[in-house]
């Protein structure tokens, strides 16, 4: 008999507070398959935000630091300068990173930071109740934007990964999404290769994800993940940004 | 005790800061402390071999929380920061003191309100002391009148940050922090190593993991977290009241002031024994805690608040003493310092 | 032959694995969870073990064995 999918050693028996259907579950999962494969548990750090991921650090048996909102790059920066062998991943949805936290995530990348960054893009704030997030699509509807996300009340909506590849400081920059297996798959890749960065003591690393949010949405689960696919991916299109680590290789 | 040298404020515990093992400053300037990033600046520089390490922070929001992610790993670290910085730096003061962080942030004091002036002022009492931030909490608070004892009471407070858990607020005003005074500097500490330190991040080798989290789950829960935190508060303010107490024995009159204004009090005091005006004088050095313990069973003395401020320790002294009829407030405005004469004047009129 | 196990009381029922198992092993279930969710039946038949359903369960609660000894 042979394991071929069982539940990562890191994890604790803690169930999610997060919806049924939820990316935040199944990303929070792929990095605690990378968390053992990688063999990062006794030297790691997790950073979480705001948001519905706040609540993360019960679900790893390992030490976390819950920082304020928006705050997270900030504080894993104070964390990775006291101590650079540590491995520190810095975790944020959208309202904690483009909103509240847009100076920290920007000037993380200034700094060159050397830890990584994983952003989830579900163009809505989903623990407060479905308010409109910067992310949040034209047209698209929020309880605060109850005919829709207008150009003239609230701009347009903010494309990160393309920001962060901008930066000298970020070395790798990569958007994904989890809608389907192969993508789940390619998010693995990505997330992979933004620990092994950090391992090897480069830049930061940022890798940006669609994720749905069934219940901010107000869809069902599996139509929040065709809803990913066919509007969200078309305004945040999938794929590497930047890679100045091949350019190394 | 290490070397006397003719040394700025700010500068002078910077260094002192660095003796006591705190390697680590993250910073935004803002006048009157900015001598104190760019000190270590400096060192980070000038002594390599001290491993300092200096960032300077986006902005106050930024550096606050920079420094809870390094102290929250063991390590020593601190910021320093003047009026608007630290208002910016209050919700980081509130997750510090909520998460058990042993966090060290200097205030110097300028007038406000709003963007104000960078003269001496006292008006940030209340933000220190009481907490600017939300929720009950609340910051140990150390009022240094010196340059010496701002050296000192520097590297106690990383001390006392360890001890408690919670952060310590140095809190000096412009002259403090500009003023040049002889000083003998503090010695070399080594800083604790930070696996010893109460749940810091330093991977869960060997040990269960530990998390540094403020997130309520429910009413009863965070109760019970309140409740511990008030433990750790009711157990600082037991143990770590200091004050100095001058000409006492006698005084009819007694003076109240901390941090630059205490020592234009201290040469009021001694113009007005002078003219044989029997005056005392009680230095707060705690802020937080308030010595009360200082106020008690002077029933019938007079007591001369003075502050740089219209009037915020003088709500604690009140609430300290027998008879808050016994309380004369007189307060400086705007980054004004009154001269001993002054003071003098206005105790002339209590007797 | 292979084997998905079902940790019924994990489940929030969004239905990605029954989606997404390419042969499918995952259907619809009827019975309650503590949590008010009526988790997946699985049917060993067809299974291939590729391991997509539990992949994409955000909530952990499947885990795929290949060539199970049947006892």
């Amino acid at each position: 008999m042979k394991a071929i999918y069982e539940k990562p050693q890191v994890f604790t028996d803690a169930i999610t507070t997060y919806c049924g259907g939820c990316g935040h579950g199944i990303v929070g999962k792929l990095i605690a398959e990378l968390i053992d494969e990688l063999d990062l548990r006794e030297n790691g750090i997790l950073v979480w935000p705001i948001g519905c991921s706040c609540l993360s650090d019960r679900y790893y048996d390992m030490d976390a630091f819950m920082a304020l909102h928006g705050r997270a790059p900030a504080a894993a920066t104070g964390i990775k300068r006291a101590d650079p062998s540590k491995f520190v991943l810095c975790y944020q949805g959208d309202g904690d990173l483009v909103s509240e936290g847009m100076a920290e995530i920007m000037h993380a990348a200034i700094r060159s930071e050397k830890f990584t960054v994983i952003f989830i893009n579900n163009a809505i704030y989903g623990m407060t109740g479905g308010q409109m997030a910067p992310t949040t699509l034209e047209g698209q509807y929020a309880t605060t934007a109850p005919k829709g996300r207008k150009e003239i009340n609230s701009g347009f909506p903010v494309h990160m990964a393309e920001i962060m590849g901008m930066m000298p400081g970020v070395c790798y920059s990569e958007r994904v999404t989890v809608t389907n297996p192969g993508n789940v798959a390619k998010c693995k890749r990505a997330l992979k290769k933004g620990f092994e960065n950090q391992i090897a003591g480069k830049g930061l690393s940022f890798i940006e994800i669609l994720s749905p949010c069934p219940t901010g949405w107000k869809m069902s689960p599996l139509k929040a993940m065709e809803w990913v696919d066919e509007v969200v991916a078309k305004e945040y299109p999938l794929g590497l940004i930047k890679d100045t680590t091949k350019e190394e290789n | 005790m290490g070397e006397k040298v003719f040394m700025q404020g700010n500068q002078a515990m910077a260094e002192s800061a660095i003796r006591a093992g705190c390697k680590l400053f993250f910073g935004y300037p803002i006048t009157p402390s900015s001598e104190v990033p760019e000190y270590y600046a400096n060192v980070m520089e000038t002594r390599p071999e001290e491993g300092v390490m200096f960032i300077q922070a986006e902005t106050e929001v930024a550096a606050f929380n920079m420094v809870a992610g390094a102290c929250a790993t063991g390590h020593r670290a601190m910021t320093a920061t003047a009026g608007p910085g630290f208002d910016l730096g209050q919700e980081a003061m509130s997750y510090m003191s909520a998460a058990d962080i042993p966090s060290v942030v200097v205030e110097v004091q300028r007038p406000g309100p709003g963007d104000g002036e960078i003269l001496a002022a006292q008006g940030d009492y209340f933000s220190a002391v009481k907490g600017g931030g939300h929720g009950d909490y609340c910051n140990l608070v150390l009022a240094p009148y010196s340059v010496q004892e701002m050296c000192e009471l520097m590297q106690e407070a990383f001390d006392l940050a360890q001890k408690y858990s919670n952060p310590v607020v140095l809190l000096t005003d412009a002259t403090l922090a500009k003023m040049r005074e002889s000083v003998e500097l503090p010695g070399y500490k080594e800083a604790p190593d930070p696996k010893t330190v109460r749940n810091a991040l330093t991977g869960c080798k060997g040990r269960e993991p530990h998390k540094v989290v403020t997130c309520g789950d429910g009413a009863v829960q965070w109760e019970e977290f309140n409740l511990r935190l008030q433990e750790k508060y009711a157990k600082i303010a037991a143990n770590e009241v200091r004050y100095q107490e001058y000409n006492m024995e006698d005084a009819d009159i007694i003076l109240v002031a901390y941090g630059s204004v205490a020592r234009v009090c201290e040469s009021a005091m001694k113009l007005a024994r002078e003219e044989g005006i029997k005056v005392g004088m009680i230095r707060p050095i705690s802020l937080w805690p308030f010595p009360n313990v200082a106020f008690e069973g002077k029933k019938g003395k007079k007591f001369l608040v003075v502050e740089l401020s219209a009037g915020q320790m003088v709500q604690d002294v009140k609430l300290a003493v027998d008879d808050k009829k016994d309380v004369t407030f007189f307060g400086k405005l705007g980054g004004t310092t009154p001269s001993p004469k002054v003071v003098l004047e206005q105790i002339k009129k209590l007797v | 032959m292979n084997l998905v196990k079902i940790n019924f009381d994990r489940c929030k029922e969004c239905g990605y694995c029954i989606k997404f198992c390419p042969k499918g092993c995952l259907s619809k279930g009827d019975k309650i969870n503590k949590r008010g969710y009526y988790p997946p039946v699985y049917d060993a038949t067809n299974c291939i073990a590729c391991g997509s359903c539990a992949r994409m369960c955000p909530d952990t609660v499947l885990t795929v064995y290949k060539d199970v000894d049947v006892q």
